[in-house]
């Protein structure tokens, strides 16, 4: 079986989604690379930590010290951006203006519900921004591998870890094909190539219907 | 009689009097605009039962600049209040895992835009508000939420520190203050949260008038001590910010 696509190519799908002049932030991890891929789109990059408007990560020697993403890592400014301090950087989440929000997950489920902060049988979590993202942002795109390194499905009919929000999820792409939460299963809108919508059904946790016109996947 | 100065000479001096107890807030995310010199002094004063509140309490890289993690190994430290307290990688390890896991530290996890919003409170003179954010979560169960215009919200409270530690890029001597890029992070809020707002500068100070008051980012009414910052070795200066490195 085909496990489908490469991580950059699951982030390249997603970021096909995002629309001329939306408000994006990216998570820590697959979800920054969105940001890699080539779009012809007008986006900006929003992070938690009050900068909006980043543009690429700078190499070693040309950093600013003074300058990271959420992620910690040294990026630039693209012309027009702005600094704002940490409180206000959620005022702009909580009030709904950041048109997507994209988080790396451990679990989904049809219902829409999502787990990332808090893993099996841990003292504590790493919340960070997501829970303010997902309660607040106007879509959550959430982007992962299919299956535990186990082969167990993430893509459940309920969250068996605790959830950071409750059917807030819109789109879920992995490295099988592209999804959206309807309630009670999962819509399957884009497969990857070389992978059949049996292996797709074997591998998720809930039923899967398929779209009309489902699609393969197009790799950049 | 003039004021004292707000300017002293050194970090030690800055902290010398924080009193076992008290509960501090701490600037940055990621590496700008953490006061790394006076955790470090922080270190060396020695105050116990601290409540420190900060995005993460660091230790995940490999190469560790003062963090509150090394607070927490040095026994200072009764509760952290923090937006992560474990890692979110399973992979990963932190030092404070080992001590809230051994009940030595109490852990409140509180969602980073719900900490930034309860610092800015206690700053505006607000005891409480309600956020969409975390309702339906583990972390609401158990507490007050109330809908308004048909969605529900989850009540916080405001969060009064008593002690600030920022770091800024510019100061002059009256104290107001100007943050560089991300360096501005939560650095303004915790400063109107806290009653005492202690500050490590980089730049040399410069005399009133000499920064524009349209530019300011943190008046000088809200802080109390600054210490410039000396070139390194003596002062901590960091460069790019380490990759993490995965521990088992």
């Amino acid at each position: 079986m085909s496990t489908g696509l490469e991580r950059q190519q699951i982030a390249d799908r997603l970021a096909q989604e995002f629309r001329d002049g939306w408000i994006v932030n990216l998570g820590v991890g697959m979800p920054t690379m969105c940001s890699n891929t080539p779009i012809d789109t007008d986006i900006i990059y929003h992070s938690e930590n009050g900068v909006i408007g980043s543009g690429p990560v700078l190499p070693d020697g040309q950093e600013d010290v003074h300058l990271v993403n959420a992620g910690g890592q040294n990026v630039s400014l693209k012309p027009g951006a702005a600094i704002v301090h940490h409180a206000d950087s959620f005022a702009i989440i909580r009030s709904g203006r950041i048109d997507v929000t994209v988080l790396g997950i451990y679990e989904v489920a049809c219902n829409g519900d999502f787990a990332n902060w808090k893993v099996a049988g841990a003292n504590g979590g790493g919340i960070g921004g997501a829970m303010d993202l997902a309660a607040c942002a106007k879509q959550v795109f959430v982007i992962l591998e299919h299956a535990t390194r186990d082969g167990k499905p993430r893509l459940l009919a309920q969250c068996a870890l605790p959830v950071t929000a409750r059917g807030v999820v819109t789109t879920i792409a992995t490295n099988l094909g592209l999804f959206k939460p309807m309630g009670d299963r999962f819509l399957l809108r884009e497969i990857a190539p070389g992978v059949s919508v049996d292996e797709v059904r074997a591998a998720t946790g809930a039923p899967v219907e398929v779209a009309v016109d489902l699609r393969v996947i197009r790799t950049l | 009689m003039a004021r004292r100065s707000k300017i002293f000479d050194s970090f030690a001096e800055a902290v010398a009097d924080i009193p076992d107890g008290s509960s501090i807030a701490f600037g940055g995310f990621a590496y700008p605009g953490v006061p790394f010199n006076l955790i470090r002094a922080l270190l060396d004063q020695g105050a116990k039962g601290l409540t420190c509140i900060t995005n993460g309490t660091g230790g995940a890289a490999a190469d560790r600049m003062p963090d509150i993690g090394m607070l927490v190994e040095n026994g200072q430290v009764a509760k952290v209040i923090a937006a992560f307290t474990a890692p979110t990688r399973a992979s990963d390890r932190i030092p404070l895992t080992k001590f809230v896991d051994e009940g030595k530290v109490v852990a409140e996890l509180v969602p980073q835009g719900t900490l930034a919003e309860r610092l800015r409170a206690a700053g505006a003179g607000i005891p409480a508000f309600f956020t969409p954010t975390a309702v339906g979560t583990e972390l609401a169960a158990g507490r007050e939420t109330r809908r308004f215009g048909g969605r529900e919200y989850l009540l916080e409270y405001a969060m009064p520190v008593d002690v600030a530690f920022l770091r800024a890029w510019k100061a002059d001597s009256s104290g107001n203050l100007l943050f560089r890029r991300s360096q501005r992070n939560f650095n303004p809020i915790m400063a109107m949260a806290a009653k005492l707002v202690i500050v490590e500068v980089e730049e040399d100070f410069v005399e009133p008038g000499a920064i524009d008051p349209d530019e300011v980012h943190t008046s000088g009414i809200f802080v109390q001590r600054m210490v410039k910052i000396p070139p390194p070795p003596e002062g901590l200066w960091p460069g790019r910010r380490p990759e993490r490195v995965l521990k088992s």
